[in-house]
């Protein structure tokens, strides 16, 4: 019996689970030529409404469908099913983010083979989220005009772990005296050459660039599957 | 508030080890932790005795070592150190960076266990 405390080397991963599980659903994303799209914001910014919009004008030439996260509410599933395309809502419970593993689990008995754009709206958050693989090829973080322009700098690891940001809710932009540059430079400051859109789902304003880039992409994953 | 179940994880994973190695006692679990994980360190120490509570791990300690934010400057050629994660740019030239190189981690690396 030796007193002494000794020091053993371990070096695991924490999320090491997560990590896997995203990467097998990013394999499986690809085989199918899937373009899987996550929305991350804090709660309210516009994802929901966002979605409706983009799945409504997809609809009639892709293959799309959705799953949607949120703490306690069928609410915006059944919102985004009114766009008649596949919605699956994931209830987290206490759980304040998606994982890999619901991702996983919500796509049960899915064939990826079927659609060409999956869409995955996670829990309103600006935080949790960020942490967590979810095997997605574009995250998309949005910004609405209505939350400040400084929210990149509050919840920079968010923002630099998204690839694209979306400003919703622009018809408001004046009511509210939205400052674009200074939110465009503050998105720069934490995550350099980041894409932005603006967009309004009300209005549908902005909303044709935004599909242009992500038709764009589907190429992309189209290609990459077709190798 | 996903602190509780990332200590919930440390712990699950330190208990494995220690089972491992025959149900040795761990009294500390070294941690280290990127300034870009998402994880917020003081978060984290106060969860974790609670992950603790009537597990092999109860009265460990959790020792965290920060690590900053490395980025690769096109310019310089070179990995550099941010100034602060609200400025992605290199802190030599200014040329803006996103590619880290550093600073994401969330790893167990090592364990101080009683036999
Ligand atoms: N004026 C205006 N209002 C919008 C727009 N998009 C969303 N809203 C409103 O903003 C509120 C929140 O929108 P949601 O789409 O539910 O936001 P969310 O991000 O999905 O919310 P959570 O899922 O709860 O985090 C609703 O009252 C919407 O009607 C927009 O483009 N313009
Ligand atoms: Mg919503
Ligand atoms: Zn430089």
């Amino acid at each position: 019996m030796n007193a002494e405390p000794r020091l053993v080397e371990v070096r695991k991963n924490v999320l090491k689970q997560n990590d896997v599980t995203a990467r097998a659903l990013r394999g499986r994303f690809r085989d199918a030529g899937v373009l899987a799209v996550s929305l991350v914001s804090s709660p309210g910014s516009g994802k929901t409404a966002f979605l409706e919009k983009t799945l409504t004008l997809l609809y009639s030439r892709y293959r799309v469908a959705a799953l949607v996260g949120d703490l306690a509410t069928e609410n915006d599933a059944a919102r985004l099913a009114r766009s008649q395309v596949p919605v699956k809502q994931i209830v987290t419970g206490t759980v304040c983010h998606l994982d890999a593993a619901m991702v996983q689990h919500a796509l049960e008995g899915w064939d990826l083979n079927t659609l060409d754009i999956l869409f995955i709206e996670n829990v309103g958050n600006l935080v949790c989220p960020s942490s967590y693989d979810l095997g997605e090829d574009l995250r998309l973080v949005l910004l609405s005009v209505t939350e400040g322009e400084d929210k990149p700098l509050k919840y920079p690891t968010i923002f630099n772990s998204a690839d694209v940001a979306v400003i919703t809710k622009i018809d408001l932009a004046a009511a509210v005296e939205f400052d674009e540059a200074a939110a465009k430079r503050n998105i720069q400051a934490v995550r350099p050459g980041m894409e932005v859109f603006k967009t309004s789902a009300k209005t549908g304003e902005g909303m044709a660039e935004y599909l242009e880039f992500i038709e764009r992409r589907r190429v992309h994953s189209r290609a990459a599957a077709a190798v | 508030m996903h602190e509780l179940s990332i200590a919930m994880s440390i712990v699950e994973m330190a208990q494995e080890e220690a089972e491992r190695r025959g149900g040795v006692q761990v009294q500390i679990v070294h941690l280290r932790l990127g300034r870009l994980s998402g994880v917020v360190k003081e978060a984290l120490l106060s969860s974790y005795e609670m992950a603790c509570a009537s597990t092999l791990l109860e009265g460990s300690q959790l020792m965290i070592e920060e690590v900053p934010v490395e980025v690769f400057c096109p310019r310089c050629e070179a990995p550099r150190l941010v100034r602060s994660i609200q400025w992605f740019r290199c802190p030599e030239c200014d040329t803006p960076t996103s590619t880290v190189i550093r600073g994401k981690e969330l790893e167990v690396v090592a364990l101080e266990i009683k036999e």
